[in-house]
């Protein structure tokens, strides 16, 4: 018996309005992703891998269908809860950083941490800790502006992991790194999978990134196609 | 939870090009709003130092002003025997029949004339206002047609150095001292003997007329009687409460202020506004990703709000400052502002005054032309769709 379903999609269809004419980024899809999984999304341009991942994600909603992450239907939620539910629930990872160019490394990892309840002292160790475990805790205090991308992206894997979230969700998390450096984050996605028993959701266009994937999924136009 | 402030500081400080020229837009309009504010404390301030709180002045139902009223001597007789009336050590009564007219003095800059307060006082008169002291030269004789003016007056006008003479009425008065009234009203005035002046100018009546009753309870009953006694025709209240009733004068001064800052803040909530949302414009992407981080759309606009006020004040401050500067040279310089005083079409000389409550009084001001200018910016910046936040460049 494999690792209980943490995200559990059914008939899922997202619709946009583009002027006169609707367009189907998804069309009626089901998914399950399992707790602890490393599951890439891969497919062309205007496929809906994003969508997909915004609406796992709860930034986005569906049109049709439903989204259960953890039993709960992540569309029925207010938007205000849905962003207190992204704060304790998912970590993202974006393509480009997306950390606050005013803020140091330390206290772009603490972000998150200033809508829980921790204290001063605990969420300090707590940034410590996760600093550590990305290698950069002698960069804590540098801007992101005095940082290589590589670091950039791991700082930015730091505040994604820093709240202890259930998700982690990447989008083309590689897409602006070199190999090198590529190499290595996804070295520690795919380890706070297998021995954080994370589970990750990654878009990439990148086959040698899919690769340390424990599952790839193909989106065309809006289907599964694999 | 709001967004930690050293992102709003730092935010302004990382933009300094773009925030600067608001912050310098904004001290602009607070120092001028402060200074005018200033000009109007100025005069307030030496109205409100003016007068003994044991004096009572006597003017003629109906005057607002001792230069529009007129008193009797008869009227003055009936007041000097009340029995409330306090007594010297010779066993007169402390009162004083004064006239009070204006003059034209040419100017100091040799540019036209201005109006001048002369008073008429009798010796009583000097008794019941010792704040005014004698700096240079002597105090006039009783009918002889001399006078002595304030030394802030005798430095704007010609003929008002001691010796000098100036036309007054039918004759000319000779200047022989020159006085300080510590900042007060009488620091715009000229004095002289009251019966040389009912003389030289032709009148058979008084202006005004000070007392000092007993006690508190006399100057009471003084009021009273002078009030129910509808034969007299007179007003009586304390000289400190006429004198702090005076404040047209700062009128103008306290509409242009109003004015000039109304206008003036509208100029600067647009430039607070413009860098807002260039600010908004800037940080889409910052914004979609806070609010992906689980800030809310609250503490969003909260961290704009903040972000517009604290460049505001940081104008206010500047602001304040630069008003504090020119106090400073106006101190060191001894500038003086003279001004028309709409009661008594006379020129009111003034000191005027940057306090640190104006100046408060200035930075608040700052912080709600920041708080207007970033309102939309911060509502934008709130309501900016999350994916589309994210993939702005």
């Amino acid at each position: 018996m494999g690792n209980p379903d943490v995200v559990t999609i059914r008939e899922l269809s997202k619709v946009y309005r583009q002027g006169e004419i609707n367009v189907t980024a998804l069309n009626r899809i089901s998914l399950d992703i399992q707790a602890g999984e490393f599951l890439t999304l891969m497919g062309p341009s205007g496929s809906g891998k994003s969508t997909l991942l915004h609406i796992i994600a709860g930034v986005d909603r569906p049109t049709s269908g439903e989204c259960r992450v953890q039993g709960i239907d992540v569309a029925r939620l207010s938007e205000s809860e849905l962003a207190d539910w992204r704060n304790q629930n998912v970590g993202f990872v974006f393509q480009t950083f997306n950390l606050i160019p005013v803020l140091t490394a330390f206290e772009n990892v603490e972000l998150p941490l200033l809508l829980t309840r921790l204290r001063g002292k605990q969420r300090r160790q707590q940034v410590d800790t996760t600093l550590e475990l990305v290698g950069l805790a002698d960069r804590k205090h540098h801007l992101p502006k005095q940082l290589s991308g590589g670091q950039e992206q791991r700082v930015a894997i730091a505040r994604a992991l820093v709240t202890d979230p259930t998700l982690i969700v990447a989008d083309e998390p590689t897409g602006n790194l070199d190999s090198h450096s590529a190499q290595e984050v996804l070295g520690i996605l795919q380890a706070l999978s297998r021995n954080a028993a994370k589970t990750v959701i990654m878009v990439t266009h990148d086959p040698k990134a899919a690769a340390f994937g424990s599952r790839t999924i193909h989106l065309e136009k809006g289907e599964l196609v694999a | 939870m709001p967004l930690p402030l050293k992102y709003n500081f730092r935010n302004v400080r990382v933009r300094w090009r773009s925030t600067l020229s608001t912050i310098l837009g904004i001290a602009l309009v607070v120092s001028v709003f402060v200074l005018l504010r200033a000009l109007a404390r100025g005069i307030e301030t030496t109205n409100s130092n003016t007068g003994d709180p044991r004096n009572i002045l006597v003017v003629r139902k109906g005057s607002q002003a001792e230069s529009g009223s007129m008193v009797s001597r008869e009227q003055f007789r009936t007041l000097r025997y009340f029995d409330e009336v306090a007594r010297n050590e010779q066993g007169e009564p402390v009162i004083s029949a004064e006239l009070v007219l204006i003059i034209s003095v040419p100017r100091g800059t040799g540019v036209g004339e201005a109006n001048t307060l002369i008073r008429g006082v009798t010796p009583s008169g000097q008794e019941l206002r010792p704040q005014v002291k004698l700096v240079k030269g002597r105090w006039f004789r009783r009918g002889k047609r001399e006078m002595i003016v304030s030394e802030r007056l005798a430095g704007r006008f010609t003929g008002f150095e001691i010796g000098g003479t100036i036309k007054a009425g039918l004759d000319r008065l000779t200047v022989v001292g020159h006085f300080d009234a510590r900042s007060s009203a009488f620091d715009n005035e000229a004095w002289m003997d009251a019966d040389e002046a009912r003389s030289i100018f032709d009148r058979d009546q008084y202006s005004s007329i000070l007392l000092r009753p007993r006690d508190q309870a006399a100057a009471d009953a003084i009021i009273k009687r002078i009030e129910v006694d509808k034969r007299l025709g007179l007003r009586a209240e304390h000289e400190v409460d006429y004198y702090s009733k005076q404040t047209m004068t700062a009128m103008p001064f306290k509409y242009l202020a109003a004015i000039l800052g109304a206008a003036m803040s509208i100029g600067a909530v647009f430039a607070a506004m413009n860098t807002m949302y260039a600010s908004v414009a800037a940080r889409t992407r910052e914004v979609g990703t806070l609010r992906v981080l689980g800030y809310s759309r609250r503490s969003i606009v909260f961290g704009f709000l903040i972000e517009g006020t604290l460049l505001a004040i940081l104008g206010g401050l500047l602001g304040s400052i630069l008003s504090l500067a020119v106090y400073a040279y106006v101190v060191v310089r001894k500038v003086q502002f003279g001004t028309m005083d709409w009661q008594s079409f006379a020129e009111t000389v003034f000191q005027f005054r940057v306090t640190p409550d104006l100046m408060l009084t200035g930075i608040a001001f700052a912080a709600i032309i920041g708080l207007a200018g970033s309102f939309l910016p911060a509502l934008r910046a709130a309501r900016l769709p999350v994916i589309s936040a994210l993939k702005s460049l």
